[in-house]
């Protein structure tokens, strides 16, 4: 806006208070509706949904599952979709960093005297495709549950490994055989790629954003190393694939 | 049955009620008599303190004309702050934040604790309702255009309060200490590590440490109820401060019908 539009909007809404109505008590009626149904809400989700906690805290065991708050699941959804390892620290970061400097930016990128959301064709466009984008990876995000078990069929002595791994909450991001996610690298065939002392040691020593397992009790990880390495992927018909260095 | 009527004590002469002069006026009712006080009461403080002005500079001033329930989302938003405030203030009476007490003492406000769950579920349900109401109030103000000149730093303080709500369940999420919180806490904390340059730091700064540890979790309690809090609290003051003196946005579609002669002459 150049100084005569800025004047011109400053005449012009100085005409618009004028014909307005005082504060209070009509503005702050309206409020205080507002107030008091997103009171009404609170209490309500507060009665219905309750307050769960789950079982405490405890390093040692592994039957977790990794999930962030509701709302932080587009971020989250980010990182599946960016999947290169060298890409990670852009979706982690170098995403929501921009996203951030152009909201900040914005008043100072749009300075056209326009207000009118029709009239302002890029602004509104571009404003309903994020709040799209954000809600389709929040609805990913909550539909994509992490399963916690694994159909893969094993040799008996492997058993008790893929019990322990399928608790583990290792399936919210690695995928082994038809279950599980696609946030880290998938582990079908880690055995022919990682000999058990890496395996053992990217458990004690990962690359995050995976949580250490270096707590783990050593008979589990010792299964859980047993059975990953077994992995070889020699079964014909799977696909064949790709990724598969690290864990 | 009529009761004996006591005799009326002794009282000194200048305690006792004087019959009205005729032709007086007549004496003040009670209802205007603390009428009476209450205005000389607001004169004393105001002769100190001069808030009138202030508070009908804030309650008087104007809003135009054609403003909807859409300018009813920032209030929300504030109040739902102010009950997250509340229902927290409750909850760190009973909250204990070491490594060793705290899922605890969270178990023993949602199980014992007289109204315990219900003052947790509204806490816990509260933030959800704040993150939707600050997403819908910067919807709002977006699409009417409302950033633009002069209202931008409203909009730059704006930002910076979406990203200190967004702190405040970080580190709200983790001080209930069960696996859940524990772990995605672990996640976040590495996630952030990712990041270039400053990552491991604001990793090892969030953690206590470069391992997650008992420091962890009283750092995380600090951040989440005085450091953002305080801020969250100044920022929006001063945002409202902006709303009070630039005043909100006429919808963006209102025009003020200007006589068109008056404004060809003004040309
Ligand atoms: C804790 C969070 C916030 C609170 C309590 C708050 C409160 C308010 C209130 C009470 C108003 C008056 C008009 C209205 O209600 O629409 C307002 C206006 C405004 N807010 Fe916020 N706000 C918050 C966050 C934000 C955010 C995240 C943004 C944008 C990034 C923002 C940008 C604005 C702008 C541009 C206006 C001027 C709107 C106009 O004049 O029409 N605010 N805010």
């Amino acid at each position: 806006m150049n100084q005569r539009e800025k004047e011109e909007y400053l005449r012009e809404y100085a005409l618009l208070k004028a014909k307005g109505k005082p504060f209070f008590p009509y503005a702050v009626a309206k409020d205080a509706i507002m107030m008091a149904f997103v009171m009404v809400v609170i209490i309500t989700m507060s009665i219905v949904l309750g307050a769960e906690l789950g079982p405490k805290a405890d390093p040692t065991t592994t039957t977790y599952v990794p999930r962030p708050e509701w709302y932080f699941f587009f971020l989250f959804e980010l990182l599946r979709v960016i999947k290169p390892p060298e890409l990670v620290p852009f979706a982690t970061i170098g995403v929501p960093t921009i996203c951030m400097i152009l909201l900040f930016l914005l008043p100072f990128i749009d300075r056209g005297p326009e207000r009118r959301p029709e009239r302002r064709p890029i602004a509104t466009i571009a404003g309903i495709l994020i709040i799209f984008s954000m809600g389709y990876l929040t609805y990913l995000g909550a539909a994509a549950g992490s399963p916690n078990s694994i159909e893969m069929e094993v040799a008996p002595e492997y058993e008790k490994g893929k019990v322990v791994v399928a608790q583990s909450g290792c399936l919210a991001c690695h995928k082994i055989g038809e279950n599980g996610g696609d946030l880290g690298p998938h582990l079908t065939e880690i055995g022919a790629v990682l000999d058990k002392g890496a395996i053992r040691r990217t458990l004690d020593n990962p690359t995050a954003p995976m949580p250490s397992f270096a707590g783990l009790p050593e008979e589990k990880k010792a299964a859980m190393v047993d059975f990953l390495a077994s992995l070889k992927g020699e079964d014909e018909g799977r696909i064949q694939n790709d990724s598969g260095e690290e864990g | 049955m009529k009761l004996p009527t006591l005799p009326k004590p002794p009282l000194p002469k200048r305690f006792q009620e004087k019959p009205d002069r005729p032709g007086a006026a007549p004496k003040p009712t009670k209802l205007e008599q603390v009428r009476e006080g209450g205005i000389t009461a607001a004169d004393w403080l105001d002769e100190r303190a001069s808030l009138s002005g202030g508070l009908r500079w804030m309650m008087f001033r104007k809003v135009p004309k054609g403003t909807n329930w859409f300018y009813t989302l920032g209030s929300a938003t504030m109040f739902a702050f102010v009950s997250q405030a509340i229902t927290g203030v409750f909850l760190a009476m009973y909250y204990t934040p070491s490594a060793t007490q705290a899922y605890e003492s969270a178990r023993h406000i949602t199980n014992d604790v007289f109204l315990g769950e219900f003052v947790r579920g509204m806490h816990k349900w509260g933030s959800t309702v704040m993150v939707i109401l600050i997403f819908l109030h910067m919807a709002r103000t977006f699409f009417f255009g409302a950033y633009k000149y002069p209202r931008e730093l409203q909009w730059i303080i704006g930002v910076v309060l979406v990203i200190l709500t967004f702190v405040m369940s970080l580190t709200g999420y983790l001080l209930p200490f069960d696996q859940r919180s524990y772990w995605a806490t672990i996640v976040a904390a590495n996630i952030n590590g990712t990041g270039p340059f400053v990552g491991p730091f604001l990793s090892d700064f969030l953690r206590g440490g470069g391992d997650f540890g008992a420091t962890t979790l009283s750092r995380f309690y600090a951040i989440h109820m005085m450091l953002v809090p305080g801020l969250i609290a100044a920022l929006i003051g001063a945002h409202l401060y902006l709303v009070a003196r630039l005043g909100t946005t006429a919808p963006p579609w209102l025009r003020a019908d200007v006589d068109e002669k008056l404004r060809e002459e003004q040309v």
